[in-house]
């Protein structure tokens, strides 16, 4: 039964991989990319690895791939001008790609894998906890690490902040403390006077 | 009631599974339409009208008459329209309305699937439920739909992340992911219950579940004054059926997960007052948790007939810079209050 599962997951996961290197619609990539993530989280969930299985689908699937999304539909591209010197492209193109292709055979070899090298993952107790096993390393063998990494997105997030912090001087901002204590007295003035009579009325 | 059990024993698992999933999906089914109606007939009193009133006694049926209603309307995909991705988007925004309801727990043992990482579960599923309205307003070719689209993700996106600081603050309390733990956790008395020493958090977990739905006064992604009614403008019948679907089944799941992580779930309002404790002691959690539902819902209905929509910049101004430092501060109080095992609460 986990192999039918296995299997079937694994072919929606190579598939939509490969699709999504080869439609035609940018907005059609980043869905089946999408998928693509969300049945290798499936892959995690049959590894008992729960945790990080769930942590891919919140960050990737429900935050990355959303903004993902969001600027693939705003530009506006025009696909044929982007498929224009195919040819010239290629000798460069296919340098690069079977160069990556040997590196990546040189540390991810089918020597890596199978049964002698990589032992088979033992079945945990019902009690086991995935989220508690991993921040219990996380927080005292890895502390260092882990600590380091979120310096590193903490500056990198202020780097982001600081690029978008420009003055200009044209646009008009609102300040809603202000405008929230805005009284009706300061924009209103009543005006007490006496009835005046009506010139050449009948 | 033995020979039952006994009978249930005999069911293969799978179809066990299959039978307590419809139980749960049925009555969730019938509460989704019956909270249709009953958003008309509050929103009705509250505006001195009644409320439909006309089919069936007191329009009790009202609902029935919708459904089959937009059953029997005509499905229009727009000639320029992605086909495929059209008829998926209304079926994106549905399903994770309903997965999320496998690890809601309804009573101490009553639950679906009782898995450990069950508050994790619950929010990778609901961060989905965007891109039923993102394919849906792409795949309309429509500028209206398509706007209401880009102002959803852009919400959504935004106030996903003061939800899930508020759900941190949760799981910091209880000192478990699991949602029965996080209810057990509350027990003792009402003011055990973590509404209390999570106040801001839970203020801010519903206001932002109502953005999250897409409510008023969170309901730019609509906007029926400015883009007509958003990503929805071009479905009809039974797609745009399964959009309103959708829009009510987050409610209640918004609403059940407040209560659970906040109100003290299946547990009595009474308990721990020595008198009622002991009068009430009759009902079971799930009335509790039911009623607990409700009065949240309420809450809902009484929102859009009370506020008028927000500015679509307001809106980011709030999630951003309102609700995303209140919880990063109030993360740290109940740190250093679990750290310190402050009396009542985390002793």
């Amino acid at each position: 039964m986990e192999h039918i599962i296995f299997y079937i997951f694994s072919a929606i996961l190579v598939l939509s991989a490969l699709m999504v290197i080869t439609v035609r619609n940018p907005v059609h990539a980043a869905l089946f990319l999408v998928l693509a993530f969300f049945t290798s989280a499936a892959l995690w969930l049959l590894l008992e690895a729960e945790f990080l299985a769930l942590i891919l689908v919140l960050v990737y699937v429900g935050a990355v791939m959303v903004l993902f999304l969001f600027v693939v539909m705003m530009l506006d591209i025009n696909l044929t001008v982007l498929r224009e010197g195919f040819t010239s492209y290629l000798p460069v193109g296919a340098l690069i790609a079977t160069l990556i292709l040997i590196e990546m055979a040189l540390v991810v070899g089918p020597e890596h894998f199978g049964l002698d090298s990589v032992a088979a993952p033992v079945p945990h107790t019902a009690g086991y906890s995935n989220t508690q096993a991993l921040g219990n390393v996380l927080y005292t063998v890895y502390v260092y690490p882990f600590e380091i990494a979120g310096v590193i997105l903490l500056v990198a997030i202020i780097g982001a902040i600081a690029l978008t912090l420009r003055r200009r001087p044209q646009t008009k901002y609102q300040d809603p403390s202000q405008q929230v204590l805005v009284r009706s007295k300061d924009r209103v003035r009543i005006i007490k006077m006496p009835s005046e009579k009506k010139r050449g009325g009948a | 009631m033995d020979m039952l059990s006994t009978f249930w024993t005999t069911v293969p698992v799978t179809l066990q599974i299959v039978i307590q999933i419809l139980a749960i999906v049925l009555p969730l089914s019938l509460a989704v339409a019956y909270l249709t109606l009953a958003e008309r007939k509050v929103i009705g009193y509250i505006q001195a009208r009644i409320g439909p009133n006309r089919v069936g006694p007191r329009g009790w049926l009202q609902p029935i008459a919708d459904g089959i209603k937009l059953l029997m309307k005509e499905v229009i995909i727009p000639s320029g329209a992605s086909r495929a991705l059209f008829i998926i988007g209304p079926i994106l925004s549905l399903v994770p309305a309903l997965i999320a309801w496998a690890v809601i727990p309804f009573d101490d043992t009553l639950v679906l699937s009782d898995i450990n990482a069950g508050l994790l579960y619950i929010m990778a599923v609901t961060s989905m439920g965007v891109y039923g309205v993102i394919i849906a307003g792409w795949a309309s070719n429509s500028k209206y739909a398509f706007l209401g689209a880009m102002r959803c993700a852009a919400q959504i996106v935004s106030y996903e992340i003061a939800m899930g600081f508020a759900l941190v603050g949760v799981l910091i309390a209880a000192g478990s992911l699991n949602l029965g733990d996080i209810v057990r956790a509350q027990s003792g008395s009402l003011a055990h219950w973590f509404w209390l020493p999570l106040l801001p958090l839970f203020l801010i977990y519903f206001i932002a579940g109502v953005a999250e739905t897409n409510r008023a006064p969170f309901d730019v992604a609509e906007g029926e004054s400015e883009i007509v009614a958003g990503f929805h403008v071009e479905y009809s019948g039974m797609t745009f059926a399964v959009f309103f679907l959708a829009e009510y089944a987050n409610m209640i799941l918004v609403s059940a997960l407040a209560a659970l992580m906040f109100l003290g779930g299946w547990l009595s309002p009474f308990q721990g007052i020595p008198l009622l404790q002991g009068l009430f002691a009759w009902v079971p959690g799930i009335i509790w948790l039911l009623l607990k539902i409700s009065v949240l819902l309420f809450l809902f209905l009484w929102f859009r007939a009370t506020f008028p929509r927000y500015r679509y910049d307001q809106i980011m101004r709030l999630g951003w810079k309102v609700f995303i430092p209140i919880t990063i501060v109030w993360l740290l109080v109940v740190g250093v209050a679990v750290l310190y095992k402050l009396p009542w609460w985390f002793d």
